[in-house]
């Protein structure tokens, strides 16, 4: 077994080829919740790929869902299908759309539209506490999600529920789609609000990944209320020309040498 | 075990009613499905079920984007929401909860949905919801059923829990006629015939089922012979039983409490204007906002009424005259 460290590399290597073959997609955000995704996958979340659709699995919701090719790398990686199907991301008669869908192996919900995952997520968790399974449900959230109006009602649905069996992870990169998140509609001090709706926040840097550990380990274990871990992270992370630069959000095209310099910083190429 | 109890044919009976009853009766036989209730349980009639099974019923407060989303995430466990709240927010608030989160994975959810058309009365305009089925029949994987009576609601919900996948079913409020005695299976997909004609087809849905017959009475008079089928699904739609009228009577008149802008009548229309184009008129809302008033003043004053349709049918027949 890889360390967990090498698995967050090669999910951002494999997110580097999905989107350069793709000529299109958001590296941005992708890269940004990469040593997210590794730990959730090579550490805590119990999935099985040879029984991808068994009802004690735990879930995940990408509620971000334009950072998939992150996603698809870490399912790839983790067995669900060949990491050589990276390359036909958002192409006709391939499986990988370009916002994630339930008929791709190891998702579980359809995103792309922000707002509406941690409210599937909780739906998960909820069908948990009735169907009396033990599986853990996690939501990634963006910065986007945290400006849509359903994000708030879910936020404000999960402590009233008592779902200690949720975790939101919020990747906190500071920058969206057309300029930085406190330009566009600042919602700072972010844990002020959750702790007064209820959730039991942890703030952490979300690419330590002893701190990612630590946090999500807690978090399957705290009982009561639901855990909101606020994971600051650095848009592009791993590739210097990409990190902190809102141009990377997408839907980007990598030329041929960015696509290398690229994957030479990633150390995919020597 | 409670057994279903149906009314009997001429009873006057909210479908609102119904639905607490049908709910109460099935959550005796199955333990899988669970009420998603939006503060809304006494308006869309769920309460019965809320006071016998607090157990089932999950409460979501006046935020149904959240509901919605939830229950997509919920149906992947096997488990059937059942979400109820008024048609306004149901179909629209939450409307790309719906489409994306429950209609593209194709989950196994049954919105139930109150207060909707004319119906709704003296709330006025913001509840009284007259582009549910334009909007609902347009997402592909969704099921769309309006129950013309009390009994016909009972059975549809019996067989909308045995469907997979996700179901839209309008619940009326006012005091509607009860068409037949008893049960009477409900097929979704199948349109029932409830009245044999040869010179026009009378095509209603919900509430105004009941006043196609009563047209088809006055038309009988005047020697006019009218067929009349209740639509209760919207979608899919019984190709067959609509193809069968336009051959065998050549003409239609259509009813719905709802916009005649991509309601029912328009999924007939489409249908038809591509197999047999006979000549077709909607009766229904023409394009506008409803207004506060009782059910059967607004009905007079938008004409959802069995005299429009007396009038719509010898008007439709004047353009199937005008064909020869």
């Amino acid at each position: 077994m890889e360390t967990i460290e090498e698995m967050a590399r090669q999910v951002r290597c494999l997110t580097i080829e999905g989107i350069y073959h793709a000529r299109s997609g958001h590296p941005g955000g992708s890269l940004s919740i990469a040593d997210i995704l590794a730990v959730l996958y090579f550490d805590q979340m119990q999935v099985d790929p040879s029984d991808e659709k068994n009802p004690d699995r735990d879930r995940l919701v990408l509620s971000k869902g334009h950072a998939c090719p992150a996603l698809y790398a870490a399912l790839a990686l983790k067995g669900f299908f060949p990491v050589d199907e990276v390359k036909g991301l958002r192409k006709i008669d391939h499986f990988l759309e370009g916002h994630p869908h339930v008929t791709i192996p190891g998702v579980d919900a359809p995103s792309g539209s922000l707002g509406m995952g941690l409210s599937q997520g909780l739906g998960m968790a909820l069908a948990a506490r009735c169907a009396k399974r033990s599986y853990h449900t996690y939501v990634i959230l963006g910065d986007g999600d945290m400006q849509e109006g359903n994000t708030w009602e879910a936020l404000m649905s999960a402590p009233h529920h008592r779902l200690d069996n949720l975790t939101a992870i919020f990747d906190s990169n500071g920058l969206q789609g057309d300029a930085s998140v406190a330009t566009q509609m600042g919602f700072e001090p972010v844990r002020p609000k959750l702790e007064a709706f209820g959730w039991k926040v942890e703030e952490v840097d979300g690419h330590n990944l002893e701190e990612l550990k630590e946090a999500l380990t807690s978090a399957r274990t705290d009982v009561d209320q639901p855990v909101f871990i606020l994971a600051r992270t650095i848009k592009g992370k791993g590739v210097g020309f990409m990190e902190n630069q809102q141009v990377w959000h997408g839907s980007s095209t990598l030329t041929d040498e960015q696509y290398r310099q690229a994957l030479t910083a990633l150390g995919d190429i020597q | 075990m409670k057994q279903l109890s149906y009314w009997k044919r001429g009873e006057k009976v909210s479908l609102r009613d119904a639905f607490g009853r049908v709910l109460v009766s099935m959550a005796a036989r199955r333990q899988d499905f669970y009420l998603f209730d939006a503060d809304v349980a006494g308006g869309t009639g769920a309460k019965p079920f809320v006071s016998d099974y607090p157990e089932r019923t999950l409460q979501f407060g006046i935020a149904e984007q959240n509901m919605m989303a939830a229950a997509g995430g919920f149906a992947d466990s096997g488990l059937i929401p059942i979400v109820t709240t008024f048609a306004a927010f149901g179909t629209m608030r939450a409307h790309e909860q719906f489409r994306t989160a429950i209609a593209y994975p194709e989950r196994n959810v049954k919105l139930c949905c109150s207060h909707l058309g004319l119906d709704v009365g003296p709330d006025g305009a913001t509840a009284q919801m007259l582009e549910d089925l334009a909007i609902m029949r347009s997402i592909p994987n969704v099921t769309v059923i309006v129950p013309a009576d009390a009994n016909q609601l009972m059975s549809a919900f019996a067989a909308l829990l045995d469907w997979q996948g996700p179901v839209y079913m309008r619940i009326g409020r006012s005091p509607a006629p009860v068409l037949s005695d008893g049960a009477t299976a409900f097929q979704i997909g199948r349109a029932d015939r409830l009245r044999e004609g040869h010179d026009l087809t009378l095509i209603a849905c919900g509430v105004m089922v009941a006043k196609a017959l009563e047209a088809a009475e006055q038309l009988a008079e005047e020697g006019i012979s009218a067929r009349v089928v209740n639509l209760s699904t919207i979608k899919p739609l019984d190709r067959d039983e609509l193809l069968s009228a336009a051959r065998e009577t050549g003409a239609i008149v259509t009813a719905e409490d709802h916009s005649v802008l991509g309601g029912m009548g328009s999924a007939v229309a489409e249908l038809l204007i591509q197999e047999i184009p006979v000549p077709v008129t909607m009766v229904g809302v023409q394009d506008q906002f409803g207004k506060s008033g009782e059910p059967d003043e607004l009905a007079e004053k938008f004409g959802l009424t069995a005299q429009t349709l007396v009038k719509a049918a010898r008007a439709v027949l004047l353009k199937k005259e005008g064909r020869k």
